[in-house]
């Protein structure tokens, strides 16, 4: 592990990096590389690397190192190249205020309140997990029910478990996860529970976490009750009709002591709300063009605070692009900007960037609504693609080339994913 | 030993009067069944120090509503757990309902509430920007207040031990002996107390514990209450607290919108008899009706923006009145039935409770030495910005951030175990720590760490609140990397 304790902080930077997780690590390198000097990331965890520290399953880096390592091995390759590149990494330190001159304030440990200016501001803050509280479980409030994520880090950080008979609620990729890795602990995964009638996680993670373990997904299920007082002693879990409502006459109970919650995520945009910067209400993360550049200049955003990513590799590519226009916002050559807006169509919830300009080339990522099979992916009346399949929980990226943008004159391009023969 | 006092019971109730207590030379004794003084009723409600309107006149409960509500800014400057008079609106939507809001501010200026007022649309709609536009008018009562409940017990006990209250938590009392001599022997899960003196505030558990002497001459009934907390990003969308027009028939409250002491807005309560006393369960039907009602005053807000949801258990008398009282039982008596306003009414109950135990024949000489106050706790978070950067300097543990959310402090927390704090919950209610958007998910280790550290205990023995409320479990090899 790389421990990098900076000594000393310094007052103003080129760039400031909020977040020290995937997003931020390559951001900062972006940066570098299109040529700003002075570079902090800030981090609030002991150690630069974000969640990846407790990713210790392999699946990482196929897309970026071409290669398949682990959690920390991603983290441990990214953080080498940030340290290479001379980049301040201050941890321990938490962000808790930013304002539209790119000033930050931070509080941690070693250097008390510091307040810090930056000509580029980049926030890649991550993500949180959706709690009890965002589904309103009914029942009682007794210890054991948790994310799957805090999960993760007793077993995989600490060294504990954090139950003897587990009930999963949510099929994304953190719970599929964590059913196998408890599991292989020896702790009894009862189920995977799925309100909706296809599942969250990467097919991947269902095929090599649940099926290889005998462990059975619920589909339109959800757990509809938690009973015990002082730790959890059962759950109820019923089918769900249409409207997503439990069904209680079909309803059943299970023993356990551990209710896993795995029922998605939310960019954490408390400092992105402080600064002012527009929000997609659908994503939750900033509005942003295709300099990752959100509508306050010179603030750029980039991984799960933007939205959520299900493989880090995208958030790599996402962030260093970020970093780049970061660093070039700081040396003052900067790239056209955007001249034209994507707009949602049918089976389309979001794309980001939600701009881009007709003179270069983009990678824009998107999520579908429904699962579609042999499908289409059409992009106004300039470009189409064939897909195979589109699936909610797998991100859609696609990259569109000049070429076809050269001819378009509009200043709005709709964005479907429709089966093939329509 | 003989007591002179011993407390059933640290709810609200229970701790205020032992803070009165302590005011005076005397042997007490508070025995709380749950792990933290508060972990009853009294932590798991709207946290409203009620205007003084609301109670119908000629009962107990209204004329300790107004007394009481008088009695807490004393109470504040003395322990600091912080109160806010947030002032009050309570919404009429059609003619029916501004005939009601006018009856109410009849029967609280008839009571002497200053400041009511009657607001039109548009001067409640420039106040309330976010309260519905179909609404006619309000009634303003500007001396509703705001307080953190649970706080508001830590402090009156922890300044009653200061003046010599002994504590004993997690000790249920299981039975009570009245003695020939006229003194009581109550037996606890950690032994016995002989006392002249017993005060009853058991909460919804009070007719049990009234049973334990022989007396079974009421019954005490539960109305469940459920709250569902919002994110903070929805602090300021209301700056007062909004009731709905009382329903005429039940005189019920109603789903209220409550900017709480800190900030975080908290939609509420439901009112339903249920049968179990234990019953703490939040429902969908609950959440539901709450946000179905609260919708048609606020129309901005919504089910999406809940974090947190609870329930709390009002405890309800026969004929709905607080029963507060020496009884056939010579030295046992009763302060039950305090369902809602039993907070606001909490000081005035307690000073009542003194004036019976002094007509009731025990001797109170004034202790001279009593200290009023608690030591002022730091909420780093709050402070001004100058006022943190002179602090952390002093001290790096008010730099070092362990709740992300609600921006609580290493030294912080560590002042909530030196107070007391021996679970999760009890150091989440006493610093906000885990309260937040993330629910704990950033600070749980963290805590346990410290908790773990300050009590010299395996980390694995840290509980939520106590009993058999445990976190996490070693391996089952045993090994240990902490
Ligand atoms: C949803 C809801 C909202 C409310 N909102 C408000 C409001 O906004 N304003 C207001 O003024 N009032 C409000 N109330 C009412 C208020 O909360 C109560 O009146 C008050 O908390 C009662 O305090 P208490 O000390 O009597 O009860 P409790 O807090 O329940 O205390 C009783 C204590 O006795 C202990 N105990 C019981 N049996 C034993 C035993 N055998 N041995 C030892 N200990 C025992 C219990 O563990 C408990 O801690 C509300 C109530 C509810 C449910």
């Amino acid at each position: 592990m790389i421990t990098g304790k900076l000594s000393h902080l310094e007052q103003h930077y080129d760039v400031v990096v909020v977040g020290g997780g995937p997003a931020g690590m390559a951001a900062a390198v972006g940066a570098r590389d299109a040529g700003a000097e002075k570079i902090l990331i800030v981090d609030r965890e002991k150690e630069a690397g974000g969640i990846l520290w407790q990713c210790i399953h392999p699946g990482f880096g196929l897309h970026h190192f071409k290669e398949e390592l682990t959690g920390p091995e991603y983290a441990q390759r990214y953080l080498a190249s940030v340290m290479d590149k001379g980049v301040d990494v201050v941890t321990g330190a938490f962000v808790f205020d930013a304002d539209r001159d790119r000033r930050i304030q931070l509080t941690s440990g070693q250097h008390g309140i510091r307040v810090i200016d930056s000509k580029a501001l980049v926030l890649g803050m991550g993500a949180r997990e959706r709690t009890r509280g965002a589904i309103r479980i009914p029942g009682t409030r007794p210890a054991g029910v948790l994310t799957a994520g805090l999960a993760q880090k007793f077993v995989n950080m600490m060294g504990f478990l954090p139950g003897k008979r587990v009930v999963i609620l949510g099929s994304g990729d953190i719970g599929l996860i964590m059913a196998r890795r408890l599991t292989l602990e020896g702790v009894e995964v009862v189920g995977v529970f799925e309100i909706m009638p296809h599942a969250n996680g990467l097919n991947r993670n269902i095929v090599q976490c649940l099926h290889d373990f005998d462990i059975p997904l619920h589909l339109s299920t959800t757990v509809a009750h938690i009973h015990g007082r002082d730790r959890v002693e059962k759950v109820t879990v019923a089918p769900v009709d249409a409207a997503l409502r439990p069904i209680m006459e079909k309803s059943w109970d299970i023993d356990c002591d551990t209710l896993l919650l795995s029922i998605g995520l939310l960019p954490e945009n408390e400092l992105s709300r402080q600064l002012g910067i527009s929000l997609d209400p659908v994503t939750s993360g900033p509005v942003v063009s295709s300099r990752m550049e959100t509508s306050m200049p010179g603030v750029f955003a980039c991984g799960n605070v933007v939205h959520i990513h299900d493989l880090v590799d995208f958030v790599s590519q996402e962030s260093y692009l970020a970093g780049t226009n970061a660093g070039e916002f700081v040396t003052g050559k900067r790239r056209p900007a955007d001249n034209v807006r994507l707009v949602p169509g049918e089976n389309v919830r979001y794309c980001v960037p939600h701009t881009i300009s007709t003179d270069r080339e983009h990678t824009v990522y998107m999520r579908v609504r429904q699962p579609l099979e042999k499908c289409l992916i059409r992009l106004g009346d300039v470009y189409q693609k064939k897909l195979l399949y589109v699936f909610p929980a797998e991100m859609v990226n696609l990259t569109i080339r000049p070429r076809f943008l050269e001819q378009f004159h509009g200043d709005a391009l709709r964005v479907d994913v429709v089966p093939r023969d329509t | 030993m003989l007591y002179d006092v011993v407390i059933v019971g640290g709810g609200v109730i229970g701790s205020a009067i032992a803070r009165e207590l302590m005011r005076y030379r005397l042997r007490a004794v508070l025995v709380e069944k749950e792990c933290e003084v508060g972990f009853g009723t009294s932590k798991s409600n709207s946290g409203i120090i009620h205007a003084g309107h609301h109670s119908a006149p000629g009962t107990l409960k209204g004329d300790l509503e107004w007394t009481g509500n008088q009695m807490w800014d004393p109470l504040n400057a003395d322990l600091d757990f912080g109160f806010k008079r947030i002032g009050e609106l309570t919404v009429a939507m059609n003619e029916a309902q501004v005939h009601e809001i006018e009856a109410l501010k009849r029967q609280g200026e008839t009571r002497g509430v200053p400041g009511l007022e009657i607001w039109d649309r548009e001067r409640t709609l420039k106040a309330e920007p976010n309260l519905t536009p179909d609404l006619l008018a309000s009634l303003s009562a500007p001396t509703a207040g705001v307080i953190n409940p649970y706080e508001a017990c830590f402090s009156l006990v922890e300044n009653a031990c200061i003046n010599g209250l002994e504590l004993s938590v997690e000790n249920p009392v299981l039975g009570i002996t009245p003695e020939p001599d006229g003194t009581l022997t109550v037996k606890t899960r950690h032994g016995l107390y002989h006392t002249r003196f017993v005060i009853n505030a058991a909460g919804v558990f009070a007719d049990s514990v009234a049973a334990m002497v022989g007396l079974n001459d009421f019954r005490i009934y539960v109305r469940k209450g459920e709250e569902y907390l919002l994110d903070k990003r929805l602090e300021g969308f209301v700056q007062r607290l909004i009731f709905p027009c009382p329903d005429p028939v039940t005189r019920s409250k109603g789903i209220l919108v409550i900017p709480t002491f800190d900030g975080t807005l908290m939609v509420g309560p439901t009112s339903h008899v249920v049968d179990d006393k234990d019953d703490l369960t939040t429902t969908s039907a609950g959440s539901d009706e709450v946000f179905d009602k609260v919708t048609q005053v606020v129309p901005g807000i919504s089910s999406r923006d809940c974090i947190a949801e609870f329930a709390g258990l009002r405890a309800v008398a026969d004929g709905e009145d607080f029963i507060i009282g020496p009884t056939a039982v010579k030295g046992f008596i009763n302060v039950a039935g305090i369902q809602s306003p039993g907070l606001t009414a909490a000081p005035a109950i307690a000073a009542m409770v003194i004036d019976i135990l002094r007509d009731e024949g025990l001797a109170l000489a004034p202790n001279d030495h009593f200290i009023p106050t608690v030591p002022r706790r730091v909420r780093f978070g709050a402070l001004p910005i100058e006022e943190k950067i002179r602090l952390a300097d002093e001290n790096p543990r008010y730099a070092h951030l362990i709740c992300r959310c609600e921006h609580v402090s290493e030294q912080e927390i560590l002042d909530a175990i030196h107070d007391g704090a021996r679970t999760l919950d009890g150091v989440k209610f006493r610093t906000r720590a885990g309260m937040g958007r993330c629910q704990g998910g950033f600070c749980t280790w963290r805590i346990m760490e410290l908790l773990a550290g300050e009590l010299a205990i395996p980390i694995s023995d840290v509980t939520k609140r106590g009993g058999g409320s445990w976190i996490i479990m070693q391996r089952e090899e045993g090994e240990q990397q902490v």
